[in-house]
């Protein structure tokens, strides 16, 4: 237990930032007004946003350990605990979250017309759970966590959202279930393996037989790679952020997508080091597949969801690929290129779903030429698109660059497959981009198209900071990460070198 | 003091009867066996602790039994509740209706504490005569007369199930010499290998297979309850369940040393359920025959938890057949007030439903996700205690089968979810239960949600109820 680390200051914050939004949701389902339901809703989520900012505040830079830690048993008979706490890798993840939360649901003010309470009661149950992923050292707890957030998630895309919802709900919940339905397996399997215990720190780097760790990362990947997604396993993807309304593309795009990868990262490394190793170059080439595949696919669509979704697809490729090749660049690059496209794509399905309020339509052709018209809608759009492709100065440079550093320093064929990947990113936006501010000689009437107002601003603006933040300072960011990921890296160069030392032994 | 609970049946049996005598009025009788039915649990709430043997101890009363007896008892006092209404009955027999039933649990509650093969036999035939009969009492306003075919069907498998079982305990009884339960497993447990012991085994369990409906004996299951009227499909597919796990515990706690034979069987049949219950729900349109498939898949899931042969495997076995019928009896609730005259609700039936009843949805919505195993409902925890407990026995393999299973469940669980609360009310009307149904239905959610998030206690409970028998 020497890994956990109680904050005196912050006994309770932890528990506290899952509970309340939980527990406005309970109290929202007595109410029947929808004005309430909105303001309600928004003070939830920006006093949970408020009282999170301690936990940067108070983080301590200069340890793994998991930190704020609260622990309590829960079901005596399985061992099962409820203890959450969180280290550099999970931070600004749960920072994302609760700071992105009440942009949601401001973004949904008048997006959404019908049944607002249930829907805010969807959005609030969504944050709680989404926050006790990130934070769960419990692998019961995560597990109950990260299934319970499918309901609400259904709900958000089968209820409020476009024509195809029922399929795109469906699939949703479907790909998500099945993949991690072996996830619960494995998770037995280490609990029996363990000593009877469903603490995660204490299944980290043990000697699991090298065919027990390949089995159990092909459960961990299975489950992970669906939620990331990773190709070949995407195709729920497009179908879901398509059919979603705004709030739920963005707690998608910007969550949801994370929890994948997160799970590579907290689990998949450092249970079955051996096996990542054995199974790390085919994840690496399925990583360029995906880069290359989101890439050119964006390139050929003519709805602006469906391309930012593909854009998600090659993103989060250049992500894994970074976790994988398992050097501090990389993975440093990996973590700070999640937050950096949970900002970036976030904000511009923000941006879509307002031109969607305003035109009813997500094609693009229907969009063309709105720049005259909308001069603060596309300067925003215009950073956020120059953001998405990783242009210098902003964030996603900062990110996209280390992970190629670091692929470059794994190998150096990976990272020349990669480079098509970011100039591909260049001409899919570039071509959204021309199109919705210039478009050409036959766009539709647009004169009638109002710009942002005051709300919107206020939505889009806090995105926009962060864009220039990490693009022009990212040394907090990477400060924060830094000791956790050296630490996690150290551990499994580590293991490997303990392995070799052992098999040379026998071999002698 | 530990004959209450089925004295009490026997008297509101009597009750009933003394008023189906003279023309009632619907409401008074109804009225009357609600209250029947909550002086029963009462009974059985009285008597938890009574220990004891009674009639040449043929019957035991234990901690065991009357820890069934009051979860029978409560679940038949909630069919009464909610289905109060009895829509599909006609009224001229809703004495007789209330009769049997409470015929019928008599004859469960029998069985939970039979300790003999004669006694067993006698408490199941009982209890299930009496449901032979509940189920062509429908009203046949459509003339079609399917509620007869149910019920041939039921009582035509039922006997031949029941047939098997006898001639199962004919073996036993040549083998051993003796009626009683604890001797007659003792003795088989050092025979295995004689294959007539194995055969008689199979037989036995064959009767609690029937009620369980577990593959092989599941063939009445989706035809009985469709014909059968909502609320008697809501009372066969939850109470019997309970009896039925209640008995194949003590029958398999009783094997002592290899019984590896009997694990095999019972993992096969395990096995097979999940695979047929869940496939064949995926193409079910009338909902109770929907229910009844995924039943059998429930069926299956609790087999996991006898087959290890352990303590936490009978708890987790009786934590989940419990948290089942309450899910169940959730999904039954709707299903009574959604069908307006007593007639069959199919799935398109609830399109709109969070319009018509945004309560009834709710609990429709709950109810399933709970029973297709999504946390944090019982159904969650209790597939979780199942698989660990069957993985720590070191079935990987029927393991990550149960596993693919809930993952193919999900699919139908989640279309009814799709209709209820993704499609418009097209012209169909609103629904209001009423405040008993209401209040019904929110008592089971809490329960659902709370047996959920804290099972420590229930589980507890039930290890020390099934110690009792050991």
């Amino acid at each position: 237990m020497d890994q956990l680390l109680i904050n005196p200051d912050y006994p309770h914050i932890l528990s506290t930032l899952i509970f309340l939004p939980l527990a406005g949701a309970i109290l929202l389902l007595f109410v029947r007004n929808e004005y309430f339901a909105r303001y309600w809703a928004l003070g939830i989520t920006t006093l949970t946003a408020i009282l999170s900012i301690p936990l940067v505040i108070a983080f301590d830079r200069g340890t793994s350990c998991y930190q704020f830690v609260e622990q309590v048993s829960w079901i005596k008979s399985l061992n099962i605990q409820y203890v959450v706490g969180i280290d550099g890798i999970s931070v600004l993840l749960v920072m994302l979250t609760t700071l992105i939360m009440p942009l949601c649901v401001l973004a949904s003010w008048s997006y959404i017309k019908t049944r607002v309470q249930a829907f805010m009661v969807c959005l609030l149950i969504m944050e709680c759970a989404m926050l006790g992923v990130f934070m769960a050292l419990d692998f019961v707890l995560f597990y109950i966590l990260w299934e319970a957030m499918l309901i609400p998630m259904y709900m958000l895309i089968a209820i409020w959202g476009g024509p195809r919802k029922i399929y795109a709900s469906i699939k949703f919940f479907l790909y998500t279930l099945a993949g991690s339905v072996m996830l619960l397996v494995a998770i037995i399997w280490l609990y029996i393996h363990n000593g009877y215990s469903f603490f995660i720190p204490d299944m980290m780097w043990q000697n699991y037989s090298s065919s027990a760790q390949i089995f159990l990362f092909l459960a961990f990947f299975l489950a992970f790679a669906i939620k990331v997604p990773m190709f070949p396993f995407h195709t729920w993807l497009p179908a879901a952020h398509v059919e979603a309304p705004t709030a739920g593309s963005v707690i998608l795009a910007s969550v949801l997508l994370k929890m994948g990868t997160y799970g590579f990262l907290r689990f998949a490394i450092p249970i079955t080091p051996e096996a990542t190793m054995t199974l790390a170059p085919a994840i690496l080439w399925l990583s360029i597949a995906g880069i290359i595949y989101g890439g050119f696919t964006a390139l050929a669509q003519s709805d602006m969801k469906k391309l930012i979704a593909y854009s998600s697809v090659g993103h989060m490729g250049f992500v894994t690929l970074g976790i994988f090749v398992l050097n501090t660049a990389g993975v440093e690059g990996a973590i700070l290129q999640m937050i950096n496209h949970g900002i970036t794509t976030g904000a511009l399905f923000l941006c879509i779903g307002m031109i969607y309020e305003r035109t009813h339509s997500r094609e693009l052709r229907d969009a063309t030429g709105v720049g005259k018209h909308m001069p603060i809608f596309v300067t925003f759009l215009t950073f956020f698109s120059l953001s998405s492709f990783g242009f210098p100065a902003t964030n996603s440079f900062v990110g996209e660059f280390l992970i190629l550093a670091g692929t470059f320093e794994h190998n150096i064929w990976l990272a020349l497959a990669a480079i098509p990947g970011a100039v591909l990113a260049a001409a899919y936006m570039l071509r959204m981009l021309q199109k919705i501010v210039w478009g050409g000689t036959d766009n539709p009437d647009q004169s009638w198209i109002s710009d942002l107002n005051l709300r919107e601003i206020v939505i889009l603006a806090p995105f926009l900071f962060f864009v220039f933040w990490i693009g022009l300072g990212a040394e907090p960011f990477i400060n924060i990460i830094h000791v956790s990921v050296e630490n996690l890296l150290n551990n499994y160069h580590g293991f490997h070198n303990q392995v070799a030392v052992v098999t040379e032994l026998i071999t002698q | 003091m530990q004959f209450l609970p089925e004295l009490t049946l026997l008297g509101a049996s009597l009750v009933v009867f003394i008023a189906s005598l003279r023309s009632t009025e619907a409401a008074t009788t109804r009225n009357l066996a609600i209250g029947l039915g909550a002086a029963i649990f009462g009974a059985t709430l009285l008597s938890v602790n009574q220990t004891g043997k009674l009639f040449f101890d043929a019957y035991q009363v234990d901690l065991f039994s009357q820890v069934f007896k009051m979860l029978i008892a409560g679940a038949m006092l909630l069919v009464l509740l909610f289905g109060q209404a009895l829509k599909g009955i006609p009224e001229k027999i809703y004495p007789e209706y209330y009769l049997f039933l409470f015929i019928s649990v008599l004859g469960l509650m029998m069985l939970v504490s039979s300790v003999e093969l004669l006694s067993i036999f006698v408490a199941l035939e009982l209890s299930s005569f009496a449901v032979y009969i509940m189920v062509p009492m429908r009203d046949d306003s459509g003339k079609f007369r399917f509620q007869m075919e149910a019920g041939i069907k039921y009582l035509l498998f039922g006997v031949t199930a029941t047939g098997f079982m006898l001639f199962g305990m004919s073996y036993m009884y040549g083998l051993t010499g003796s009626t009683e339960l604890s001797v007659v497993i003792t003795k088989l447990s050092t025979m295995w290998d004689n294959p007539a012991a194995v055969i008689a085994m199979m037989m036995v369990l064959s009767g609690f297979f029937y009620k369980l409906a577990i593959f092989p004996f599941h063939f009445w299951v989706p035809d009985v309850y469709e014909g059968a009227s909502n609320e008697t499909t809501a009372f066969i597919a939850t109470v019997p369940k309970l009896a039925a796990v209640a008995l194949l515990i003590r029958l398999v706690s009783l094997i002592s040393g290899d019984g590896q034979v009997i694990v095999n069987i019972l993992m096969v049949c395990a096995i097979a359920s999940m695979f047929y219950g869940n496939l064949s729900a995926l193409v079910q349109k009338d909902i109770k025959r929907m229910l009844g498939f995924s039943g059998i898949a429930h069926a299956g899931f609790v087999l996991l938890g006898i087959l290890t042969f352990q303590i936490t495997g009978y708890a987790n076995a009786i934590y989940y057949i419990v948290g089942y019928v309450l899910m169940n009896l959730a999904c039954f609730l709707v299903i009574c007030s959604v069908s307006k005259k007593g007639e069959n609700v199919m799935i398109e039936d609830l399109s709109g439903l969070h319009k018509r009843s945004p309560i009834m949805a709710f609990t429709l919505a709950v109810g399933l996700f709970a029973l297709a195993g999504i946390p944090p409902f019982v159904g969650f925890m209790g597939k979780f205690m199942l698989l660990a407990g069957a993985l720590s026995e070191g079935y990987l393999l029927i393991v990550i089968l149960a596993a693919v299973n809930t993952a193919i469940a999900i699919y139908y669980y989640l279309s009814v979810v799709r209709i209820t609360y993704c499609s418009g009310p097209e012209e169909r009307g609103v629904i209001t239960p009423s405040i008993l149904t209401s209040v019904t239905s929110v008592f089971l959610l809490a329960i659902i949600v709370f047996m959920g998030v804290s099972p420590q206690s229930f589980i507890d409970y039930a290890s020390t109820a099934v110690q009792t028998i050991m």
